[in-house]
């Protein structure tokens, strides 16, 4: 039973994550996105994550997503003609495509990893966000503090970013 | 039943999908979304690890991941909006100044 949503969500994330890729439009690519976020979302819980599939709908599907709007909205760039979606580069790029997609199907094929997912304690489950809780309070608390000064200069440094086009606008 | 390998082959597909968007698509915010794409096969990949070994430190990792992916897209929206004010293209391959 697991094993059939674990099929569906992936499906669906794959198929979405193609489309992403291959939409003309960049509206329906960024639905596309969402959708994608969503079946992750999906596949977290699968992995007995449920504090991190909240956090996942909240960030992604809610932040992420509606940055990337506002800033096709900003933009204002709709379709592209068919002969503009891809690079020069492509064949290139698609040759290391093929390389990466060997080696990396050697190396998930070779480890010897087709053992059962592992089970977590009782506790660690029903009070998964307490527990997370406690270990980014306690044990992660440094990595917790820089996390967030690096979340105030990413603030800080948007807000400059996009003031200072608009001064040099003006004058 | 579900194994590791399950997910370890969905999020590597997902890491590819994600990579050929970075290199081949020329809209700079395509390009930006397949990051996402790339930024969601390596949570998925940490969390699957994160279950497989019955400990929290991979979820703790995912958190911080999401985090940082947050404050990127941030930055790097801000700095295409720039771009755009100043060059009008979101072509990645018509912002070329600096090519040797």
């Amino acid at each position: 039973m697991e094993q059939f949503f674990f099929y569906i969500f992936a499906v669906i994330a794959l198929v979405s994550a193609v489309a992403v890729i291959t939409m003309r439009n960049v509206v329906h690519s960024a639905l596309a996105l969402m959708i994608c976020f969503l079946q992750v979302a999906a596949i977290f819980i699968l992995l007995r994550a449920p504090f991190l599939a909240a956090v996942q709908v909240f960030i992604y599907v809610g932040a992420v997503m509606v940055l990337f709007l506002f800033a096709v909205m900003v933009l204002g760039v709709g379709r592209e003609t068919f002969g503009e979606k891809f690079h020069s580069q492509s064949i290139p790029a698609l040759i290391t495509l093929a390389v990466l997609f060997m080696v990396m199907g050697l190396f998930v094929f070779t480890g010897k990893l087709t053992v059962p997912m592992g089970r977590y304690t009782e506790a660690a489950l029903s009070s998964n966000t307490e527990v997370i809780g406690k270990a980014l309070y306690t044990q992660y608390i440094f990595p917790f503090e820089v996390v967030s000064v690096l979340l105030l200069i990413a603030l800080i440094g948007t807000v400059v970013l996009v003031m200072r086009g608009r001064t040099r606008q003006v004058r | 039943m579900l194994t590791l390998t399950h997910f370890l082959i969905l999020s590597f597909l997902l890491f590819l999908i994600g990579i050929a968007g970075v290199l081949v698509r020329r809209n700079i915010l395509i390009v930006l979304m397949s990051l996402e794409l790339v930024f969601n096969a390596v949570n998925i990949m940490l969390a699957a690890f994160s279950y497989y070994m019955g400990n929290l430190n991979g979820t703790i990792f995912v958190i911080f991941n999401i985090t940082v992916a947050a404050a990127e897209v941030a930055i790097g929206l801000a700095i295409l909006v720039c771009v755009y004010r100043r060059r009008q293209t979101v072509y990645v391959d018509e912002v070329d100044e600096m090519r040797g």
